[in-house]
């Protein structure tokens, strides 16, 4: 296929280098520095994609971020598809490989056109919300007709990397204002970033008819540039789309490092580089250079492949040296949209006419307007193309006079034959960033465009403020950068603007939406939302069917939806709803944009937090034991602790935990208890501070002794629980649940900082210094006995005390606590040294049956003792009444804990509260599930929830399945019977029984 | 003295310590660098952390006496010499780092000095470990991993900060132009050593034995 | 993101190294005992919501582990102020005395 509308010269791709790409499964040719947008027109492709509601034929309007139609599906393979990429932003590679995101449906297109008239604004909504609960199914269908691209069902071979970055300046847009505010910034000595979205840096420079210093604009862009670079403090990041600012200037910018390089990333020098960063940014001051996009006219039919943007035009022939038709037809208010027209005409193509809605003697004194009727092109003043001619391609433009604050045409109407149309009613400033955070736009008349309003550290400028005309562009870049540099504490030198030929600008006449000799209702489809479907009439029903708020009409339309975010037609719309309400634009107010500015791929959000980085992996200092031993883990919080540990015969979990209960019951176990929360407490105050955060008392425990103590929440809601050692008079260890350290240790300062600064007290958490190796079974003090100096006679050392000894070499603080009923020593050394007393336990422990246990029989052995789990049978609505903890509450303690007063409010005085019991299974081969529901009816209906089953467990020292739950009113209902209706249909039996099911009186662990 | 029990936590014979990257050095064994290593991460394992708390007036001449080290008071700085150094955390709350082996000594010395002041000393040494990192791209590395600004004109020698590193948290510090430390948690270190390695990827990373 | 302004470690650090805490200058009655069970329900549960000016509650969780109060803009989400616990806004203190002077209200001091 041959490039049928690649110039011979000029631009600024390189003609010597041929790249191959295939555009819905046909081969073409383009060059190094095209675009897919600009080698797909040098091809003469006119039809990229079709509508999202009406499957109508589309081409490419734009040469930037704004295009609404060429929105591809990217890549050669599954693995490497990227939707919704704008050909108009894609830099050509060999090899690329594209499609349209909305293929050509008949379905859709026949349907689309047949019932055209019968799918109104609002049309899905008001088919398809009923039933309400069927939304879910016909969204799904309507997406995929729809096509809005899809992802890969491959993983992404490619890596994408996230960093952080702060600067004074920060520089968004790399065009004339943007060059000129780094410039300033950067001479300051200020930290600058300056970004662009583009593949060069240069913006309009690029494709500008204008002189700077006596030289292309281009040649002034490469000259600041190479001095940019060479400053030390100043980032230059191409490729970089700023597509979110948030709070307190804080942005995110999406680098694209490989997306030009291929489909998968090359290899450079040895290394993957990555596909792309996210960079996020704190800036000081933040230059909106951001510029303009051009707004194009809304007349009927105005979405046939063929009609553009008339910048677009320029943009294509001047810089990919592609003139995208033969014929041209130029339909304008101002002046810029006569360069199109010069462009055209000087690469040897045929300039049919520029319409031009204003009347001759207010264009005339135009510079580009004159130059335009000094060459002899066709001007037809006061009118403008009130329709487009055509089936897949322009083939006519229709003209006729029109009259502005009338909303009408005069006169006959005219055909001309054409196969492109470049339409241009002037700029919209790039305001998308600025409304982010929520700030509104502010309308001006005198530019009929949005501007950002005032926000601290954000300063616009250039085209994004509505200053349009170049030596003003300039200047105000200049001013910018200055003024940003300043308030980051930097002067900027004077710096010498370069010089440029004023032009002549004859004011621009206010046109959006063109007037039809029909109706808006009657005539051909005018677009305002390419993207979206959406039309002049669809907005001017809405505002007839009431919808006068602009944020109305946008979502019953859809107008600026998605990933288009209104860059093309919002202004538009906006003009519609004002005429169609007898309103200002500025009455009528703006949308808020919202990010991202163009869509970014999940993988440059992901960045490296994904795979074994997505979160966190906490391990003990015996985790490469638990590992070697071929161990499963559970997560519990971040940590990685052993669940079971299954013999390498393959035995299953049910077998392990059985083994492992077996072994703690009957000889001894151990288990990696390091990860339980572990805070060092000092000062004269701790047993005040500790009577007043616990549930019970500990005014008198004494030096050497521990004691189980209950943590509330102030509304009476146990929140943590945990053994707590007096090491001495002044200083104490607190434990806390694995999963609650941080919220304790955050819970004490809490109350510390804020109502009792006066205690001398102070908390260090210990939980990584400390490693605890939980010894536990009859045989635990004959083992421990072996390795240790410590006296372990049972009248020395006592339940509930603790001694400080050599345990196999190491100093080591060994407590005398119990979590499975058991005789326990708990094993405390400095986690340095704690795989070498690990190791030496079983080197002593082989003869006494050591075995190591994990969570799964910790669980196991505590509910059979029913030993509660806060978070498992508490849920941040049971008091420690509901958990028939009152032994653990200090009703008489002087100062009111947290917690107490609560627990004389009536609700919690309730005598239906939801209380622990135990469960036991009428069929004792069953095993309750864990959050089962329980029922005392279960024929009643509606059926009446009275509970549910917080753990659940098969005991192999009881022969059966046992349950701990919480039942209403459950603590004087012991012996009754509970139902527990499944989803399967069965309905389970238990009965209601003590929570404490093997030795009730806590004999074993005394002894 | 006697209300705070003071512990001689490391044993007097020969027993194998393992450090908190002594798991991660055995599952990663790094190959060194291809061409020049942009990242270089060393591990200082075994020093003394000892954390202070306290008001700088209950606290500055004892511990001034002990360790020839001034209590740093302006926020986020940190006091050297030699091996030692003292660092803010907090306004009341500083992180002593000696020697390995110095703790329970220098503990004892310490309550000799402050005697019956309110204040506390904890030994934390087993629980951290510090993580050196130099080389040409030491900064970048570390940009992708915090918030904070790290720029010589913010990020001067002598600062140090606790902050959010990775997921999780670790403490950042400059003793000197050429060189970065990160004091990490002992559970978090195998992330963070995989972290790094990730981030190092594109610079070239390796790692030191000191 | 926000941009926090420590008062303890005196420099601005990114929200994720702070937790939020609800409402400032909460007080727990003194004598629990004595406080009904509406007063008690009033301190456990009920908060203010204003559109403007509010008074938060922050710790610095990743930093210096200390909590501190910010006077912020609901609306704009500025913030005018992080003062150390234990003290009172001087911001809004100074707006009080500028009402009592007579002095017009300032934009961003639009207490609801």
């Amino acid at each position: 296929m041959t490039q049928t509308n690649r110039l011979n010269k000029g631009g600024r791709i390189d003609r010597q280098r041929i790249l191959n790409f295939t555009f819905n499964g046909q081969r073409y040719e383009g060059h190094a520095g095209d675009t897919l947008a600009s080698a797909l027109l040098a091809n003469g492709v006119n039809v990229v994609n079709r509508s999202f509601k009406y499957s109508r034929p589309r081409g490419i309007v734009a040469a930037g971020a704004e295009e609404p139609n060429a929105v591809m599906q990217m890549g050669a393979t599954e693995a490497t598809q990227i939707p919704n990429v704008r050909a108009t932003q894609q830099a050509l590679f060999e090899g690329l490989c594209a499609r349209s995101t909305n293929p050509h449906s008949e379905l859709l297109s026949t349907l689309g056109n047949l019932f055209a008239p019968l799918i109104p604004p609002g049309f899905y909504y008001k088919t398809f919300m009923q039933p309400a609960s069927m939304w879910m199914t016909y969204e799904k269908v309507i997406r995929k007709a729809a096509g809005l691209g899809r992802s890969p069902r491959e993983s992404d071979p490619d890596h994408y990397e996230h960093i952080k970055r702060h600067c004074d300046v920060l520089v968004i847009g790399a065009g004339a204002a943007g060059l000129a505010a780094a410039l300033a910034a950067g001479r300051s000595g200020a930290r600058v970033i300056l970004c662009d979205e583009q593949e060069e840096p240069g913006g309009s420079l690029l494709d500008s008819r204008e002189l700077l210093d006596g030289r292309p604009a281009s040649a002034w862009v490469e000259s600041v540039m190479a001095e940019l670079a060479n400053m030390e403090e100043v980032l230059l990041l191409p490729r970089t789309t700023a597509n979110g600012l948030h709070d307190h200037n804080f942005i995110t910018l999406y680098e694209r490092r490989a997306e030009h390089l291929g489909d998968l990333v090359p290899e450079i020098d040895g290394r993957k580089p990555a596909r792309a960063c996210l960079h996020h940014v704190r800036a000081g001051q933040i230059v909106l250079a951001t510029g303009a996009h051009e707004r194009p006219l809304v007349y009927a039919s105005n979405d046939l492949p063929g009609n553009m943007l008339a910048g677009a035009v320029s943009t294509y022939i001047r810089r990919y040296g592609v003139v995208p038709g033969k014929r041209l037809v130029v339909s304008t208010c101002h002046d810029d949209g006569y360069r199109a027209a010069l462009d055209w005409a000087e690469a040897g193509h045929q300039v049919v006419a520029i319409v031009d809605a204003r009347k001759h003697n207010d264009a005339a004194t135009g510079h580009w307007v004159r130059l335009a009727a000094k060459q002899g092109l066709q001007i037809i003043y006061g009118s403008a193309v009130i329709e487009a001619k055509g089936k897949n391609r322009v083939t006519g433009a229709r003209v006729a006079e029109i009259d502005i604050p009338e909303f009408q045409t005069r006169g006959s109407v005219t055909d001309l034959a054409c196969d492109t149309i470049a339409s241009s009613g002037g700029y919209n400033p790039v305001v998308h960033l600025a409304s982010h955070t929520g700030a509104r736009p502010v309308w001006r008349d005198d530019i009929m465009g949005f501007v950002p309003t005032k926000m601290t550290g954000l300063i616009p400028t250039g085209g994004a403020t509505g200053i349009y005309a170049l030596a003003d562009v300039l200047k105000s870049g200049i001013e910018a950068g200055s003024e940003a540099a300043l308030a980051c504490g930097r002067q900027s030198p004077e710096i010498d603007l370069p010089e440029v030929d004023r032009i002549e600008i004859a004011q621009a006449a206010p046109l959006f939406q063109v007037p039809h000799p029909k109706t808006t209702l009657r005539a051909p489809k005018q677009f305002v939302d390419l993207q979206n479907d959406v039309t002049a009439a669809a907005i001017e029903l809405a505002t007839r069917e009431g919808f006068e708020s602009i944020e109305h009409v946008k979502r019953y339309t859809a107008m600026g939806f998605g990933t288009d975010q209104g860059k093309l037609g919002n202004i538009n719309g906006m003009a519609v709803v004002a005429r169609c309400l007898k309103k200002s634009i500025a009455e009528t107010g703006t949308t808020v944009f919202r990010p991202n500015y163009t869509p970014v791929a999940f993988g440059a959000i992901a960045g490296p937090h994904r795979r074994e980085l997505f979160d966190p992996e906490r391990y003990t200092a015996l985790h490469a034991w638990h590992v070697d031993r071929g161990a499963a883990f559970e997560d519990v919080g971040q940590w990685k602790r052993p669940w079971y540990y299954p013999q390498s015969t393959g035995e299953s979990m049910h077998d392990a935990v059985a083994r492992e209960c077996r072994a703690v019951r009957e000889k001894v176990g151990v288990l990696d208890a390091s990860t339980l929360g572990k805070i060092d407490i000092q000062g004269k105050d701790v047993r005040e501070f500790l009577g007043r955060i616990y549930t019970n008392k500990w005014e008198k425990l004494p030096v050497g002794k521990a004691r189980y103590g209950l943590m509330c929440k102030d509304d009476g809601m146990v929140m943590d629980d945990g053994v707590t050692t007096c090491l001495g008079d002044n200083h104490f260890l607190m434990t806390t649940t694995t999963g609650g350290a941080a919220g304790v240790l955050e819970w004490l300062e809490l109350w510390h900082q804020t109502e009792w600064p006066e205690l001398d007290v102070s908390f260090t958490s210990v939980t990584d210094h400390w490693a605890t190796l939980m010894v536990t079974g009859p045989e635990a003090r004959h083992l421990l006995a072996e390795m240790t100096d410590i006296d372990l006679d049972r009248d020395t050392f006592k339940f509930m005390e603790w001694r400080e000894g050599d345990v196999a070499g190491v100093p080591a603080r060994v407590y005398r606590i119990s979590f499975t009923g058991e005789l326990s020593y708990e094993i405390n050394v400095q986690a340095h040294y704690a795989m070498h007393v690990w190791k030496k336990l079983f080197e002593h422990g082989d003869k006494y049956g050591l075995t190591p246990y994990g969570t799964e029989t910790m669980h196991v052995l505590r509910a059979e003792k029913g030993f509660i789990i806060v978070g498992q049978e508490t849920d941040g609505s049971v008091t420690p009444e509901d958990l028939g903890m009152q032994w653990c509450v200090g009703y008489d303690k002087p100062f009111s804990w947290i917690g107490k007063r609560a627990l004389t409010r009536p609700d919690t005085r309730r005598e239906d509260r939801k209380q622990m019991v135990g469960l036991k299974p009428v069929d004792q081969t069953v095993v309750l599930q864990e959050g089962a529901q329980i029922v005392f009816e279960p024929k009643a209906s509606p059926i009446a929830m009275v509970g549910h089953v917080t753990s659940s467990y098969y005991s192999p020292t009881l022969g059966h399945g046992f349950a701990l739950a919480v039942v209403k009113g459950g603590q004087k209902r012991m012996g009754e019977r509970v139902y527990l209706p499944m989803a399967d249909g069965v309905t389970q039996v238990a009965e209601i029984v003590s929570p404490i099911f093997y030795d009730p009186k806590g004999e074993r662990q005394n002894v | 003295m006697s209300k705070v029990e003071v512990f001689q936590q490391q044993p007097s014979g020969a027993v194998a310590a393992e450090s908190p990257f002594h798991f991660s050095r055995q599952r990663n064994p790094l190959a060194p660098a291809k061409g020049e290593a942009g990242v270089i991460m060393a591990e200082r394992p075994f020093l003394t952390h000892l954390i202070l708390r306290g008001t700088p007036e209950v606290l500055l001449g004892g511990v001034r006496n002990v360790t020839g080290l001034t209590l740093p008071q302006t926020p986020c700085s940190m006091n050297s010499k030699e091996d030692k150094s003292l660092q803010w955390l907090a306004p009341d709350e500083w992180l002593l780092i000696l020697p390995p082996g110095s703790e329970f000594s220098t503990e004892k010395a310490l309550r000799g000095e402050l005697g019956d002041g309110s204040y506390a000393i904890v030994n934390v040494s087993g629980g951290q470990t510090v993580l050196e990192l130099s080389g040409p791209n030491a900064r970048e590395v570390l940009m992708k991993s915090t918030s904070c600004d790290l720029h010589p004109r913010t990020f001067p020698e002598g600062r140090g900060v606790s902050t959010v590193f990775a997921k999780t948290g670790a403490i950042i510090r400059r003793p000197d132009a050429q060189r970065w430390e990160l004091v990490i948690r002992r559970s978090f270190a195998d992330y963070l050593y995989r972290w790094l390695l990730s981030a190092g990827a594109e610079y070239g990373i390796t790692t030191q034995e000191r | 993101m926000f941009y926090i302004h420590c008062p303890y470690c005196n420099e601005r650090r990114s929200e994720e190294e702070f937790h939020a805490k609800g409402q400032a200058h909460l007080m727990r009655p003194a004598n629990p005992e004595e406080a009904s069970d509406r007063e008690w329900g009033d301190y456990l549960f009920f908060r203010d919501n204003p559109r403007g000016l509010h008074q938060e509650m922050w710790v610095h969780a990743a930093g210096c582990r200390k909590f501190f109060n910010i006077l912020r803009n609901t609306v704009s989400y500025e913030i005018l102020e992080t003062y150390p616990m234990g003290e009172q806004s001087s911001v809004l203190a100074e707006m009080t005395a500028g009402r009592e002077r007579g002095e017009p209200r300032r934009a961003a001091g639009a207490v609801a």
